[in-house]
């Protein structure tokens, strides 16, 4: 695996809750060298990749995000990302980093209103990005989603056009325009989805399609 | 001097406030009182419950911590060990369906972290009235909404349970949540001992919220009891996720900690009594000490207050700043609310002032203990016997019927909404028990809960001992080898010597059959009072069991897996006695139910010793539906359809639909034929036929009764629910 080392930092907001399990993976998996960054610390030294991972940051019980965007670790990933420095966001990370600007877009309630937990199937529209050179275009994937609030909306859809890395297949879940389940920023190094590659990085959960973004991660740095 | 009804509010009898006053020696005043009636409330006092619970099997070589604790504990391997328990919440979800079932996810996770255990997954086990009634559909939304709302916020993972939809559950619906946890070491206990060391109360603020909860539980519900809504607590899951990771932190980082303790039904009372208690101490509290979130409670107030996500530490003397960073940084409060005494009283302070000093064991020994008056009902006999069963014209019809009925088709409406992922453990849920794998370690869990009012209605007995099997038998089709139980008991009024007497029966079956299978029973619980003015709920017993499968490559499921491959079934099929089939055709519960202790502890014995030989390529128990629903969902799972024939002397009905245990449906590599008979030929094994590509085709001596294709059977099981939830 991976060529060299690269050091992942995980972001953990008091409400996160798939920190541990993106820790597993990098750590137990990838073999590569991760630590946590407590949301108040702005210790980002020798971090190559942020993960903003799932969970609820502050319990969301206003919009998911809404509030941790406001965390002082957020000015540091900012400036982490317009140095040029990797960032992805899984689910409610996601949510944070549209909350943030730092993607466009927002995410709203799930068109069924209710917590949607299931996998999804999943088109890759870009493989030119350091997050899914490891897939091919157009091929289909099998990840997990798990969230209340997966409902992408834009006002205008031809602002992302060309920024969409992942798509739902077949079925949308939650009524994301244009099925748009993950984008990137016009520079390529903010990365933001919903489902979880976390949680599909082993044989034994039942698919490793996840594991490739990470991987991905590691081969681009 | 009290009046009858003053003390009927807080669900006490005139004769045990007597008992109380002469146990006092003077008359309590009100806070005292108030005290006196959570602890003695059936909730927290187990009086109608106690004697008869003697019964079940506690102890075996890896039980860590049976009954008495926040949870029962297991021995895993020489690092790990498990905690499990299970709770009801049925009296708040019945008026409060969000808030009832959230707060019944919360303090079950609180009690696997009274164990210096992390929560690592949530099952549920649910019973409603029928869908076609739309305050039953408002309940059950609200209740699977209430757990998943919590449990996903708090990210332990809801990979499990059974639902089920009953008459009898219109009015009282059932909510029991279990949960299991990991830790390393030894468990912690909920003690308080050493005196001088501090009572520190950590967590969520103090309100007004849930005051008597525990003595509102303890009551029959009525049409009253929705004006008692104040009486059913709010929960905050996020706080809930702060307070799991401080005192796992806290835990971790230091050795200060004594004691620590789930602060549930009846507050700071029941948890700082129980402390005492176990401790064998007694314990001060200075209610002006408690963080408040509103202005001007009494102490009666704070003592009874059932304010969620809070929890009782015992803490040494002078260490107390150790932690206290800890429980800051996660934004939580920290505050030493009371120290350990010598004498064995609670003394409450407000400031200097004693407003109240009651001795320990007359809140927890001396709680009385009821001598049940039991009596069989006459009726039972007359429901024990099937009349007529109507002529079946196509038994396509009432199959398909069956299939899709809310009892026996896919839940996935239900789980999917609970994220059932997080934690990255999960192997496989949705069919039979669930499998999750532990991380670090070859081997996996097995996790299921099982229990059938309608067989305990019918046969209380029979109905507690199948409850028990059930369990066994679904972790043993997996591979898993069962390792301990953890229950909740679900019954109406126990006063009423019918259903004390159902009370009894199902535990001794319950009991006998948890002793012939060696599985002991290491926590659980009892809901007395589910009864509403038109119902009494089934008498339900749930078992939540967990076993452990040696490693991945003997993991069995349920699923047909392979073109060619051979069924055959194990046990003998039919009787139709309390039968979903019976009740769907003559709308009611009727028969006696059959079960076979003997042939159980056989089946189970070699069903899991061929598993793990690898002669097995799926197992799948036979229950609701019988053999004709459980076929089926083989089916549907593997996609794959059948050809079988079952010669038979029994009607085709008791073939197809009965719910005789132990049954159980296995296929095999067609070369492995021989030997699978040599193996299992001390039990009943008959050969059926075999696995095809997607008809789905049975034969009863020879006569084709079912000519379908598998993509009709999903259309069926799919929708069960989700056409009623649309």
């Amino acid at each position: 695996m991976g060529v060299g080392r690269v050091s992942f930092g995980i972001v953990v907001f008091p409400g996160t809750n798939c920190d541990r399990d993106c820790y597993y993976v990098i750590r137990d998996i990838l073999n590569q060298p991760v630590r946590f960054i407590w949301h108040k610390d702005n210790d980002l030294k020798g971090i190559d990749c942020i993960v903003l991972p799932g969970g609820f940051s502050y319990g969301d019980y206003l919009r998911a995000g809404a509030i941790a965007r406001f965390s002082p670790i957020m000015s540091n990933v900012r400036e982490f990302a317009e140095k040029g420095g990797l960032v992805i966001g899984i689910c409610n990370g996601f949510q944070i980093l549209t909350e943030a600007g730092l993607l466009p877009g927002a995410l709203g309630r799930n068109k069924t209103l209710r917590f949607i937990c299931r996998y999804v199937n999943l088109i890759i529209e870009r493989n030119d990005t350091p997050f899914t050179s490891e897939f091919k275009n157009g091929e289909i994937v099998r990840m997990p989603i798990a969230h209340n609030e997966g409902n992408y909306y834009i006002d205008e859809l031809s602002k992302v056009k060309n920024l969409v890395v992942l798509r739902y297949y077949g079925e949308n879940p939650n009524g994301a325009l244009d099925n748009i389940a993950g984008i990137i920023n016009e520079r390529g190094n903010v990365f933001g989805l919903m489902p979880h590659p976390e949680r599909c990085s082993e044989k034994v959960l039942g698919s490793e399609d996840g594991l490739r973004i990470f991987k991905s991660i590691v081969r681009s740095l | 001097m009290r009046t009858r009804e003053e003390l009927q509010r807080i669900s006490m009898s005139l004769e045990e406030y007597e008992l109380a006053k002469s146990m006092l020696g003077r008359e309590p005043n009100d806070l005292e009182l108030g005290m006196i009636a959570v602890m003695w409330s059936e909730h927290c006092g187990y009086k109608h419950s106690k004697k008869t619970l003697k019964l079940f099997p506690t102890t075996g070589p890896y039980v860590l911590q049976g009954p008495g604790e926040n949870a029962g504990v297991i021995k895993l391997d020489e690092e790990l060990a498990l905690a499990m328990k299970m709770e009801s919440h049925n009296h708040p979800s019945a008026i409060e369906p969000y808030q009832g079932a959230a707060t019944g996810v919360g303090g079950i996770v609180r009690d696997i972290l009274a164990m210096g255990a992390r929560p690592i997954a949530l099952l549920d086990s649910l019973r409603f009235g029928l869908l076609d009634n739309s305050r039953t559909r408002y309940l059950f939304s609200g209740v699977v909404s209430g757990i998943a709302g919590y449990g996903n916020c708090i990210g332990v993972p809801t990979v499990g349970g059974e639902l089920a939809f009953e008459k009898p559950y219109t009015e009282n619906p059932l909510v029991n949540v279990m949960c299991i946890g990991l830790l390393k070491g030894k468990p912690k206990s909920g003690k308080a001992i050493g005196v001088g060391n501090s009572l520190v109360l950590v967590g969520a603020s103090t309100g007004r919220d849930g005051i008597h909860g525990a003595t509102f539980a303890s009551l029959e519900l009525t049409s009253e009891s929705i004006e008692r809504r104040p009486a059913v607590q709010a929960g905050d899951p996020f706080m809930e996720k702060l307070l799991i990771e401080a005192v796992l932190e806290a835990l971790e980082k230091s050795d200060a900690i004594i004691g620590i303790q789930d602060m549930g039904a009846a507050g700071i009372t029941s948890s700082s009594v129980e402390m005492a208690n176990r401790g064998g101490v007694g314990v001060e509290i200075e209610v002006t000490k408690v963080p408040q979130r509103e202005r001007g409670m009494t102490p009666e107030e704070i003592m009874l207050s059932e304010s969620q996500e809070r929890m009782l530490l015992c803490v040494k003397r002078g260490r107390e700043e150790e932690i206290r960073p800890i429980f800051e940084k996660w934004g939580l409060n920290f505050a030493i609310i009371g120290h350990v005494i010598e004498e064995k009283i609670v003394r409450v302070k407000e400031k200097d002032k004693i407003v109240g000093e009651l001795p320990i064991d007359l809140l927890t020994e001396k709680v009385p203990a009821y001598d049940l008056i039991t009596r069989e009902p006459e009726k039972l006999k007359e429901l024990q016997v099937i009349r007529d069963i109507p002529k079946i014209e196509k038994y396509e019809e009432i199959f398909l019927r069956l299939l899709g009925s809310p009892n026996c088709s896919s839940s996935s409406w239900v789980y999917e909404q609970y994220d059932h992922m997080v934690e990255t453990n999960t192997v496989s849920i949705g069919s039979g028990a669930s499998i999750l794998r532990v991380k670090g370690k070859s081997y996996l869990l097995g996790i299921t809960t099982d229990g059938e009012g309608r067989y305990c209605y019918l046969d209380p007995y029979l109905g507690g001992m199948m409850a028990v099997a059930e369990s066994a038998r679904n972790l043993v089709c997996i591979g898993a080898e069962p390792l301990a139980i953890t229950d909740c008991l679900n019954f109406g009024n126990p006063e009423d010597p019918e259903i004390a007497w159902y009370f009894v029966e199902t535990v001794k079956g319950m009991s006998e059959c948890a002793k012939r299978l060696n599985i002991p029973v290491i926590s659980g619980n009892v809901s007395f009072y589910n009864e509403s003015e038109k119902y009494t709920v089934y008498p339900t017993p749930i078992v939540g069991m967990v076993g452990k499968i040696e490693s991945i490559d003997i993991i069995c499921t349920p699923e047909f897996k392979e073109e060619g491959d051979i069924i055959y079934i194990l046990g003998e099929p039919g009787n139709l006695g309390g039968s979903l089939f019976i009740e769907e055709l003559l709308g009611e519960v009727k028969g006696k139910p059959s079960f076979d202790l003997e042939l159980e502890v056989k089946l189970e014995a070699l069903l899991l010793k061929a598993i793990k030989g690898k002669l097995i390529k799926s197992a799948q128990d036979v229950s609701r539906g019988g053999l004709a629903v459980a076929l089926a969902e083989c089916s549907i799972w593997g996609n794959l359809g059948i050809d079988i024939n079952i010669d038979a002397e029994k009607s085709i009905e008791e073939i197809l639909f009965g719910e005789a245990q132990p049954v159980v449906i296995i296929t095999i590599n067609p070369s492995k034929e021989k030997e699978i008979e040599q193996f299992f030929k001390d039990i009943p094994i008959k050969k059926i036929g075999k696995v095809v590509k997607n008809s789905f085709t049975v034969r009863i001596n020879n006569n084709k009764v079912i000519d379908l294709d598998v993509e009709t059977l999903k259309k069926e099981w799919r929708s069960g629910i989700e056409k009623w939830m649309k």
